[in-house]
């Protein structure tokens, strides 16, 4: 592992007061490679992949990322940060009435202003690049269908292509596959493994869905009532790990 | 053993009880209230005859020089306010929808605003605008405008409010700035409402600004009004049907538009 590309520490977040749902967070994650973090429902693994973006407020703790502290960053540094962070929705979150092209240029909006992309006056690399993204994620040929005419493997693969449009030096996932069928969310995790990999961007995914995160990820995060309690490769999620993690035995039977 | 089954508890079926004797009440307080002299409803029948006998035959010799300016005038004063009021009306939906400004404060003052807009019939602002700007179209084109703000914001603001979250939250994460976030997140999401909105007023504006004349704020009312103080009947049957048939034809053009949009 070279120089880490996002470092949280001593992270916490509490959306009542008194009530932490993150509790003392403390993580690296690695230039490259897939990191999955796997943990019960309401543990705080969505919490956590949002509080690196902010899209939800971190309490305490701080984020380094690209030499800044995302945590006090104003509404300026954030939004240039931001730019750097792929993000990738459980629900898509296509723009549902525009097309796929629009789709995935709006992974540029924070590039071009607001009046260029009013008019659709997108540069031309951008177009030339959301092409060839189009290409490579199995879509060519769809550029002017409307996103809301698409199936969900399909949605989330535009979902990829407009955060890869972005050329993130981070991208996050938050239950990429948790909306799809079983052969859908392995061709979708197969997908982004294989676009991160070849542009060496790091990958930090919400999965809840233990055999999928072994069977891409490189090193899986473990949590549990808002901590870490698993931090290793994927070999080492035994079922002793499990039962930390998700309670209980009889479901491992 | 059967097993009692009712839909409503006690205290429910008694609160239903209480609305129907309450309407009933109503009926009756407001039959009072308006105090019918049974006189004159005795020969309603036969004076509504006489009218419609004096409005036949319908004059339309009177349609070139009397009416059809002034109809003209209204389908002006329609539009004109409303474009008007859709300029005036986004901003302060914008404001008013919780999504886009997460400030309460702010909300609760744009929807007083929009609220006042409402309270106000457009009759009585086009008496305000013509004491303040003198009788003619002016005035009419106003009243409509300011009518309509309160219509167009509200419900903008609530297809604003309807919309989903996750575009937007998307748009965010990618450090779009907020004006993209309005142009490419908000903006297609509302798109069909917001032009089943002003469509749809612009269609009661024709309506509305038919009368306003009737107050000196220009357009075809000033000809009914006109048509009913000399008590020409055939002539004011002739202003209906004018008016009549343009809400037809504007109820035939908006839901054509209005397919072709959505």
């Amino acid at each position: 592992m070279t120089a880490s590309a996002l470092s949280i520490r001593n992270l916490d977040k509490e959306y009542a007061r008194g009530k932490p749902v993150l509790r003392g967070i403390s993580l690296e994650i690695g230039a490259t490679g897939i990191t999955a973090i796997i943990g019960p429902s309401g543990t705080g693994k969505s919490t956590l992949i949002r509080c690196v973006n902010r899209l939800v407020e971190p309490t305490a703790g701080e984020i380094r990322f690209q030499g800044e502290d995302l945590v006090k960053l104003d509404r300026k540094g954030l939004r240039l940060a931001r730019r750097q962070i792929g993000m990738v929705f459980q629900e898509y979150n296509l723009v549902e009435r525009l097309s796929v092209m629009e789709n995935l240029l709006c992974g540029r909006l924070g590039y071009v202003s607001p009046w260029k992309a009013w008019l659709r006056k997108y540069p031309q690399a951008d177009i030339d690049r959301a092409f060839s993204l189009l290409d490579t994620v199995g879509l060519a040929g769809l550029a002017n269908q409307r996103a809301d005419s698409l199936s969900g493997g399909q949605r989330q693969r535009v979902g990829i292509a407009r955060a890869i449009m972005q050329e993130p030096k981070l991208l996050l996932a938050d239950e990429p596959t948790s909306s799809l069928d079983p052969k859908t969310s392995v061709e979708i995790m197969a997908l982004i493994s294989s676009i991160c990999r070849g542009n060496s961007i790091p990958v930090m995914v919400n999965m809840h869905d233990v055999e999928l995160a072994k069977r891409f990820a490189d090193r899986i995060i473990g949590m549990s009532g808002g901590t870490i309690v698993y931090d290793g490769g994927p070999a080492g999620l035994d079922e002793g790990v499990l039962k930390e993690i998700y309670g209980g035995e009889g479901w491992l039977q | 053993m059967s097993r009692a089954w009712r839909r409503f508890g006690p205290a429910q079926r008694a609160a239903r009880w209480s609305v129907y004797v309450f309407i009933v009440a109503a009926i009756v307080a407001s039959a009072r209230a308006v105090e019918i002299v049974p006189e004159f409803l005795y020969d309603a029948p036969e004076q509504m005859q006489d009218l419609l006998r004096r409005m036949w035959p319908i004059a339309f010799h009177h349609y070139p020089a009397g009416v059809h300016d002034a109809l003209v005038d209204t389908l002006h004063i329609a539009s004109l306010g409303t474009i008007l009021a859709v300029a005036m009306a986004v901003p302060v939906a914008l404001l008013a929808a919780r999504n886009v400004t997460p400030s309460r404060p702010v909300n609760y003052l744009a929807r007083l605003l929009l609220v006042s807009s409402r309270s106000v019939n457009s009759l009585v602002w086009a008496l305000l605008f013509v004491a303040v700007f003198g009788p003619g179209a002016l005035a009419g084109t106003l009243a409509i405008a300011f009518r309509s703000i309160g219509f167009v914001g509200k419900l903008i603001g609530e297809a604003l409010e309807e919309g989903n979250a996750g575009p937007v939250e998307a748009l965010t994460a990618a450090g779009a700035p907020w004006l993209s976030v309005l142009a490419k997140g908000y903006w297609p999401q509302v798109e069909p409402s917001f032009w089943a909105v002003v469509l749809f007023r612009w269609d009661i504006n024709v309506r509305e600004s038919a009368v306003l004349g009737l107050v000196g704020a220009g357009g075809i009312g000033m000809a009914l009004d006109t048509a009913l103080n000399l008590f020409q009947w055939d002539r004011v049957a002739m202003v209906l049907f004018a008016i009549f048939c343009v809400v037809v034809v504007a109820e035939v053009l908006v839901t054509q538009i209005r397919k072709r949009v959505i």
